[in-house]
């Protein structure tokens, strides 16, 4: 049995074949793959009786849960109104410089994503961005550097 | 010379963390439900995720359905832009809306509740958890019949939307449902449901505890109570405060703004733009029979002072509302599309001004036809951005 196999099955058994858990399983692939391949998608649908396209819908409703392949570490940036406000094109500019990407691309050692994304909830501490499932808030140019450095480093 | 400047009375009963929620709960499970409903509704307490339905009487509809079946559901995807008052209650005061939520499925007869947390505040889930452990043994030590459990969103704003968020419970895409019926009549699994705001959950467990008078006398005519308001923007004191309903925005700005506003976005995009001039004359609480214009919200203040151009602020709302319209419907799907192109298209001199005038009627049938409150509210900032802020869209 091939990892992704393995994978499903687990999640399946633990959330149980009812439609009703579709998205905890599919959050549970996001958590270990950061995104959901055609052949999870197939995996999923099979195992849980849903048409493969039913899967595909429901996911790809959801900005979340990606359907590209994705960095080990996604990088979503918040562009609505205070964070847009508070300099958050200054705070991308530093991310893309840093990582040698653009908005929408993944780096070569599949590490990094980065995304904009609406908004997370933070606009007393703009500018905000999530790095899986971390915050991190009130951002300068330099601060953002210093966190990607980090991840950067860890293995 | 100095000037004191009037300060809008805080209000601290949603953070003051009192430990007593077993007391509060043993002494609710020891009066009628009847008695419980009418408290709630005397109290005068209306939702606080900003649509603002009267919660007394929305647990009162659930409760008068025979279904054996049904659920509680604490609405904690708080995704409208410029709101995060309900992460910190969640936060800070957890057992206040885990005993709201208690209280209201003994009245209507629920054993299971969950929390629809939205997936951007995972991170608060391992402390949840912790909570929910603790008060679960509250429940058993008290003979209360009833479990809370954790659904994690996804990033769609749209299941902020309540038959949405029953949708994607459901494990579905988060498409709102027509209404009728309400999610009191069929809500999850078709069962009977209440679906209430973070907030709204908090508050009920404050009214159990002092009583509907001390919420009541709290607030105006139609706007009864406090509200935690999430102040952000161009201001020097962002964050969270708990204030009375029924302020002027002309109070609000002298207390929180820079000293330069222009203009306050109230109520987030799907809210209103009130600019300087109207500040005096415009009042924050539910629409009711007071004088000059009331308007909702669900906690979003967002201040703007004259450096920001509201061109500027408004495309970032269509672009929000663009990306966020589920595209079930086509007045939304096609009409957030339109508007964001129509304004750009103006700004570039590619339309004649006059062309604002047709987008402002697009948001006029968008009002009269979109399916849910996302695709009908596109048009409270839209028409208040671009009718106070005229020039702004096209120089």
């Amino acid at each position: 049995m091939d990892f992704h196999e393995k994978l499903v099955q687990n999640l399946v058994f633990k959330h149980g074949k009812d439609r009703e858990n579709l998205l905890p399983i599919l959050q549970g692939v996001i958590d270990q793959e950061r995104y959901l391949s055609e052949e999870v998608i197939l995996k999923i649908s099979k195992e849980m009786s849903i048409p493969a396209a039913d899967v595909y819908g429901t996911a790809s409703f959801y900005s979340f849960l990606d359907i590209e392949p994705r960095g080990k570490f996604v990088i979503r940036v918040c562009k609505t109104i205070t964070c847009a406000m508070k300099g958050k094109n200054q705070i991308i500019q530093s991310i893309e410089n840093f990582l040698k990407i653009k908005v929408g691309e993944t780096t070569i050692d599949k590490k990094f994503t980065i995304l904009q994304t609406n908004c997370l909830g933070w606009c007393h501490k703009a500018p905000a961005m999530l790095i899986n499932d971390e915050i991190y808030t009130e951002l300068t140019p330099e601060s953002v550097v210093d966190i990607l450095r980090e991840y950067k480093e860890e293995n | 010379m100095t000037t004191t400047k009037k300060q809008l009375h805080r209000i601290d009963l949603i953070f003051k963390n009192e430990d007593d929620c077993k007391e509060i709960l043993r002494n609710a499970l020891s009066r009628s439900d009847q008695e419980i409903v009418n408290e709630m509704v005397n109290s005068g307490l209306k939702g606080r995720g900003g649509a603002g339905f009267p919660t007394g009487l929305k647990w009162k509809l659930t409760a008068e359905s025979k279904e054996k079946e049904k659920y509680v559901i604490c609405n904690a995807d708080e995704g409208e832009p410029g709101t995060f008052k309900d992460r910190e209650i969640l936060t800070r005061v957890p057992h206040k809306v885990l005993s709201g939520m208690a209280i209201c499925a003994k009245i209507i007869g629920a054993q299971k509740g969950y929390i629809y947390l939205r997936g951007e505040y995972k991170f608060l889930v391992p402390d949840l958890k912790k909570e929910l452990r603790k008060f679960h043994d509250i429940l058993d030590e008290l003979g209360l019949d009833f479990r809370v459990d954790i659904f994690l969103g996804s990033g769609a704003y749209i299941c902020g939307e309540e038959s949405a968020l029953i949708e994607s419970m459901e494990g579905k895409r988060g498409e709102p449902r027509n209404k009728p019926p309400f999610p009191s009549v069929k809500g999850f699994k078709g069962k009977p449901t209440v679906v209430n705001n973070v907030e709204t959950l908090a508050h009920s467990y404050t009214i159990l505890k002092f009583g509907a008078k001390k919420f009541r006398d709290l607030g105006v005519k139609d706007s009864r109570g406090s509200k935690v308001f999430s102040v952000s923007g161009d201001t020097p004191i962002p964050g969270i405060y708990e204030l009375e309903l029924g302020m002027t925005v002309q109070d609000f700005v002298d207390d929180f703004s820079d000293g330069d506003c222009k203009a306050v976005q109230v109520g987030g995009a799907s809210g209103f733009l009130v600019p300087r001039k109207r500040f005096g004359k415009t009042t924050i609480g539910y629409q009711g029979k007071l004088t000059g214009i009331s308007l909702p919200t669900g906690g979003s203040m967002m201040i703007f002072n004259s450096s920001r151009s509201m061109y500027n602020v408004l495309n970032n709302y269509l672009d929000f509302f663009e990306e966020e319209s589920c595209g079930q419907c086509t007045p939304c799907r096609v009409g957030c599309q339109q508007l964001l192109k129509g304004i750009k298209a103006v700004k570039r001199g590619e339309k004649p001004t006059s062309y604002l005038n047709q987008l402002l009627k697009l948001t006029e049938t968008m009002k009269l036809t979109a399916k849910c409150g996302l695709g009908q509210s596109v048009a409270n900032s839209f028409s208040s951005i671009v009718e106070n802020f005229r020039e702004e869209m096209i120089y």
